[in-house]
């Protein structure tokens, strides 16, 4: 009888990473969210080897070729660029500011927010008031109104989108604190010495990076459809980038004459946005303790 | 409740102010000399001294600050550096068909939206509610203006069925009488038994209605969804269906008016929303409005238009959001006593 004691192995905990996967792993449209994801990434880290023409070479006797003729599988646009070319280049570009723009706005965001809800006071109240006035711009608005402060490029519209998303974090993370700053760990912590850096940076902050990761995701798609929206009204990037919302611009006159110019740097947003947002729904379902089996 | 109001017209006033502040920060802190950029590299000494002098680009910051204040107090946002016109004037002209577009796509997309949203929970986990909450989410996940392209390209160019741009035929110029020009055609109809103003404004308003739509239309889809799936757990739903009360009444009665709460909420948000999101929609179907107008401002860097054009728009945004808190208040009891 006494030989079956001991032999059965306890598995041991699951991290939290491990968690969160399992569940979100069951989540099918999250996961062909991140599949999207990843297609993009991949098609933007190897455009330079996956595009079979330069993005910006003009071929003026082959311009408006449709697609699946003479070796353009997505056709040419009105000065014979390759449009596939264009678009594995514009995920390069698109992949690129959403990220800069979310880290832009995490970064800053987390910080003003981790201080001013640690310390309050002053420094928060102050905060706060420039976060509210911030918010009552309509976002597209702000963006426009930082890029005519800075001057029409794609750098600036990045830092202009991050600066706009930047109070959703403030308040996001200001909030958390508030709720974890008094709990018994922190006050624990503090009674044997820990500093104030720590206790922000260390202690506070990882606890409260669940709705920052939902935010974040679904800001990346936010970031991309933004900067498509600055390109088109010619405060982002300029010609000739292959960035997709400025070959949406471009692609006006031709809405009688070549569909496919119109229809696919489109068609790359609609995707990887839709990826992004799939995603991060996801994530919110299965981070959210509130919903938590 | 009075109270409550007076609180929050008291919040507008720093609200306000820290708008105005930031749209003149945005043209004094900006790179470059603004008089410079306005008239570009052309322009010669005299014209450039001349501009300095009637936006005051002469005086100290803190000067032009305070001026700038005043004039704003009383509407005064200067001339437009294109057009030589009041810029106040011709905001007043453009806001009519901005707000008229807006009403039409606000409607169509909170009527749409609830629907959707209400199907989409009664009919939880079938075809109907995957389908409709993946457009939702596609609706949200796509540029407006390319949106607006490719409606332009089916169902003006392919079809036919619709203009692929502007208000108005050409032909039928009149003198505008409320500048809302569904509202005209129908007193145009009246009075002079035509209904051709009529039709030609609905027909024009159609694709850029849907457009601008989409975002709010999805939105609302899916808070309507979720609210009401909520609502639906409850011990009183349940009660009502146990009593035998009919599922149809049961979800319409009693339980979407509760479902509904939230979704006011996110209409008053999206409505306000709309307004600036008109920048894109207006340009590509060349709606004359205040959207389209603050885009050419931008493109020829037509800075007191540009200001104005801000400060009208994100004003009329605080003011949506203010009624909406308001509105939610008096719906719902218990954000008074917070």
């Amino acid at each position: 009888m006494s030989q079956h004691t001991g032999t059965i192995q306890e598995a041991p905990a699951p991290t939290p990473f491990q968690e969160t996967w399992s569940r979100l792993s069951r989540n099918k449209a999250a996961m062909a969210g991140l599949g999207v994801i990843l297609v993009f990434v991949l098609v933007a880290v190897f455009s330079p080897i996956l595009a079979p023409q330069d993005p910006i070479a003009q071929n003026i006797e082959m311009r408006k070729t449709p697609p699946l003729t003479d070796g353009y599988v997505l056709g040419t646009d009105e000065l014979g660029r390759d449009m596939l070319s264009r678009l594995m280049y514009g995920a390069r570009l698109s992949m690129t500011i959403g990220i800069i723009s979310v880290g832009i706005a995490a970064a800053g965001g987390v910080s003003i927010g981790v201080f001013s809800g640690y310390h309050g006071g002053w420094f928060d109240k102050i905060i706060m008031r420039i976060v509210d006035i911030m918010l009552a711009f309509p976002y597209v608005l702000l963006t426009i109104v930082i890029v005519a402060v800075l001057g029409p490029s794609l750098t600036n519209a990045m830092i202009a989108i991050g600066i706009s998303q930047m109070p959703r974090y403030v308040r996001l993370v200001r909030a958390s604190v508030l709720a974890e700053k008094e709990s018994d760990y922190i006050l624990a912590e503090r009674g044997i010495g820990t500093s104030d850096l720590e206790l922000m940076f260390g202690s506070i902050l990882p606890n409260t990076l669940a709705p920052i990761i939902v935010q974040a995701t679904l800001g990346i798609g936010e970031a991309i459809l933004e900067s498509a929206a600055l390109s088109f009204l010619g405060l982002g990037a300029q010609p000739p980038t292959p960035e997709w919302g400025l070959m949406i611009a471009s692609s006006r006159e031709f809405v009688t004459s070549a569909w496919w110019i119109v229809t696919f740097p489109g068609l790359a947003t609609l995707l990887a946005v839709l990826g992004f947002n799939l995603l991060g729904d996801g994530l919110r379902d299965v981070l959210d303790p509130r919903l938590k089996e | 409740m009075v109270r409550y109001i007076l609180q929050r017209l008291l919040l507008l006033i720093p609200t306000l102010l820290g708008v105005l502040t930031i749209v003149f920060f945005m043209t004094a802190l900006s790179p470059g000399d603004p008089a410079r950029i306005m008239l570009g590299e052309r322009a010669n000494e005299q014209q450039l001294e001349q501009l300095r002098e009637e936006l005051g680009l002469n005086r100290p910051v803190g000067e032009q600050y305070l001026i700038y204040l005043e004039h704003s107090l009383r509407l005064d946002f200067g001339r437009s550096i294109k057009t030589r016109r009041p810029v106040m004037e011709e905001i007043q002209e453009l806001f009519p068909a901005t707000v008229e577009l807006a009403l039409v796509a606000m409607f169509l997309a909170t009527f749409l939206g609830i629907l959707v949203g209400v199907l989409s929970a009664v009919r939880k986990n079938t075809l109907l509610d995957y389908t409709a909450m993946v457009g939702a989410l596609a609706g949200v996940s796509m540029p407006v203006f390319w949106l607006g392209l490719v409606l332009i390209m089916i169902f003006s160019v392919g079809l036919g069925w619709f203009p692929t741009g502007g208000r108005m035929e050409v032909r039928l110029f009149f003198q505008p009488i409320t500048r809302f020009f569904i509202l005209d055609g129908i007193i145009l109809w009246f009075r002079e038994g035509n209904p051709a103003y009529l039709i030609s404004a609905a027909r024009h308003i159609v694709l850029p209605a849907i457009a601008l739509a989409t975002i709010p239309l999805a939105i609302i889809a899916r808070t309507t969804r979720s609210s009401m799936l909520e609502t639906m757990r409850q011990d009183y739903v349940k009660t009502a269906r146990a009593a035998g009360i009919p599922e149809r009444r049961v979800i319409f009665r009693y339980a979407l008016k509760n479902a509904l709460l939230p979704v006011i909420t996110v209409v008053g948000i999206q409505f306000g929303l709309l307004l600036a999101g008109a920048i894109l929609t207006e340009t590509i179907f060349a709606w004359p409005g205040i959207g389209r107008w603050i885009y050419s401002a931008i493109s020829a860097r037509d800075y007191p238009a540009i200001q104005a054009g801000v400060i009208v728009v994100s004003t009329v945004f605080v003011f949506i959001n203010m009624i909406v808190d308001i509105l939610y208040s008096v719906i719902n009891p218990k954000i008074r006593l917070q």
